[in-house]
């Protein structure tokens, strides 16, 4: 009997946590795969985040380590720089990158940390029930946007692919869809090229992967992935922002 | 035996290069930047590492990160600074991080001044940030001692797994005394809990995260299990003419220093005082007091502070058995001769004299 397929080393096999329909599933499997095939398990420690994907570290097979709210940049900062022959990835949300781990982020990219942030944005908090976030789009009806995101009263989205691929620092940025298989396999090779880049020390990389919340969205797993086509990604442009050396 | 003259902070900072500190991550500020600056020279041609982070709170994250790979590591700051750090103490006294963090405190609260201080040992020695914890405490009183605690200081780290503060006024920070200069630390304990990627074993997690209630508690009593342990083998005090004494001082850091000479000086006045100097201001020396207060006619804190912060540890040991006194003002650190005037009021109403 052929084995076609097979759950990676990389992963520990553990349950799931999340929500029907919600993407993290579908990411942490990607990563998972780059570390087998790169063959780096061994060596990679990964960071994960406050928000729904709090509970990472059950289910990547690597040393994992549970960061505060948005300091995953930070931790990742001071274990690269003691221990630069390992890999280093933080998996981190919209609310816990983009909005209070604003400051790690940014200063991250700037120093050229040589690290791969995997930024899973679906324009909300999730494990909290469905705040606004930065990413939240204009419009877009939260719990604590319950008239719909107004720029008047918050202010616009935040596109930190954008943001971020300007400082010199930043090596990789780019930003995908797991939206279906096509876009799954191009965030697959975008994350593959991050921790090559990670690699080959040229600075910080980061793949920013849109995904769904059909909980806190009120939709079905297949409307949320259509609300995804129709609304996120035209303000949200697919492709790479920055290659350093391209 | 090397002597030299050198800066309080400078001594921190060589002390934990001797220590073997591989990192230090820390954000200027006064009156504790000598720290950074000396680390900022030192490291990259010791092989270790020094970041200027954005901010406290990435460098105590960064301390968190650092000390998850076993590395000693460390940050220095002052008031302000030590605020902004506490989310990162609780994460790293949950996560059972051993580091150090040093608080060359200045006057406050708010931005205060960048004069002496002690009015941070509330926020020392009661947490600080949020959760069921503690730190262990170390208040230096010479230069000699910011190389030595240090040093202590990064071994009950490993020892207890636990984050340590040395906490010191700005004044020692500053002081330029001579200092013997230690032997650098060459055994290191074993530290098999970090993260430093997988390869040989089964991957290592840490985490403050335990969300069923049971998980919780167990976890919150093993913590408990430890600050037993660190109160039973880590106390640490001195005494100075206490058998006696019937007005019993307690200070310590730089006051404890000033307080021996006011001892003497009302000695010589005929007043029979004595000094307690707490050295651990966490695990405190509550039995030393007690003891004390069952033979002395009163005590007295004498701290640089104004509202009176370790009076009520005081106030604790002694369980209402003798009066307890303050002497304290912010922003200076008073002379022994302003503190014998203020011990023979203090004995004129209780009697003493």
């Amino acid at each position: 009997m052929k084995i076609i397929a097979k759950k990676p080393e990389s992963l520990t096999g553990a349950k799931y946590h999340y929500c029907p329909g919600c993407t993290h599933g579908i990411i942490h499997r990607l990563v998972a795969e780059v570390m087998d095939e790169l063959d780096i398990r061994e060596q990679t420690i990964g960071i994960c985040p406050v928000g729904c994907s709090v509970l990472a570290y059950d289910y990547f097979n690597c040393d994992m380590l549970e960061a505060a709210h948005g300091r995953a940049p930070a931790i990742a900062t001071a274990i690269k720089r003691l221990l630069p022959d390992r890999y280093l990835f933080t998996y981190q949300g919209d609310g816990d990158l983009a909005s209070i781990g604003m400051g790690e982020i940014v200063h991250a990219s700037m120093r050229g940390e040589k690290i791969t942030t995997i930024f899973v944005n679906n324009t909300l908090y999730g494990m909290t029930g469905g705040q606004m976030a930065p990413t939240t789009l204009l419009g877009q009806v939260t719990t604590t946007s319950p008239y719909g995101r107004k720029a008047e009263w918050e202010g616009y989205p935040a596109k930190m692919c954008e943001l971020l691929s300007i400082n010199e620092g930043a090596a990789y940025v780019c930003r995908t869809a797991v939206n279906n298989p096509a876009n799954i396999i191009k965030t697959k090779k975008a994350i593959k090229k991050a921790f090559q880049i990670q690699a080959e020390g040229l600075g910080f990389t980061m793949v920013e992967v849109l995904s769904t919340c059909p909980t806190n969205w009120g939709l079905s797993p297949t409307d949320a992935l259509k609300w995804m086509e129709e609304h996120m990604i035209p303000y949200y442009p697919l492709g790479e922002f920055k290659v350093k050396g391209e | 035996m090397q002597r030299v003259l050198m800066k309080g902070n400078e001594a921190i900072a060589e002390g934990a290069i001797r220590a073997g500190c591989k990192g230090f991550f820390g954000y200027p500020i006064t009156p504790s930047s000598e720290i950074a600056e000396y680390m900022a020279r030192k490291m990259p041609a010791l092989g270790g590492v020094f970041v200027q982070a954005e901010s406290e709170l990435a460098a105590i994250n960064m301390v968190y990160g650092g000390a998850a790979t076993g590395s000693r590591v460390m940050t220095a700051s002052s008031g302000p600074g030590i605020s902004l750090k506490q989310e990162g103490i609780s994460f790293l006294a949950e996560g059972e991080l051993p580091c150090l963090i040093v608080d060359i405190c200045r006057g406050g609260p708010g931005l205060g001044g960048i004069q002496p201080s002690q009015a941070d040992y509330f926020q020392a020695t009661r947490g600080g940030g949020h959760g069921d914890y503690h730190i262990i405490v170390l208040a230096p009183s010479s230069a000699q001692e910011m190389m030595d605690f240090t040093m202590l200081g990064f071994e009950l780290a490993d020892k207890h797994r636990s984050p340590v503060m040395i906490m010191a006024e700005g004044t020692l920070g500053n002081l330029i005394e001579p200092v013997v200069l230690r032997d650098a630390v060459t055994e290191f304990v074993d530290k098999p809990w970090a993260i430093t990627g997988c390869r040989g074993r089964q991957p290592n997690i840490v985490n403050t995260l335990h969300m069923p209630v049971e998980l919780l508690q167990t976890r919150n009593q093993h913590l408990t299990k430890k600050y037993e342990a660190i109160r039973s083998e880590e106390i640490r005090s001195e005494e100075f003419m206490t058998e006696d004494a019937d007005l019993i001082l307690v200070a310590y850091g730089i006051m404890a220093r000033i307080a021996r000479k006011a001892v003497i000086n009302a000695r010589q006045l005929g007043l029979k005082t004595g000094l307690i100097r707490p050295i651990t201001l966490w695990p405190y020396p509550y039995e030393t007091l007690g003891r004390a207060a069952r033979h002395c006619k009163a005590m007295v804190s004498v701290e640089i502070s104004t509202v009176g912060q370790m009076i009520e540890d005081i106030r604790l040991a002694a369980e209402g058995k003798v009066p307890v006194h303050y002497i304290g003002e912010i922003g200076r650190t008073p002379n022994p001769e302003e503190i014998t005037q203020q011990l023979l009021a203090i004995a004129e109403r209780e009697g003493l004299r």
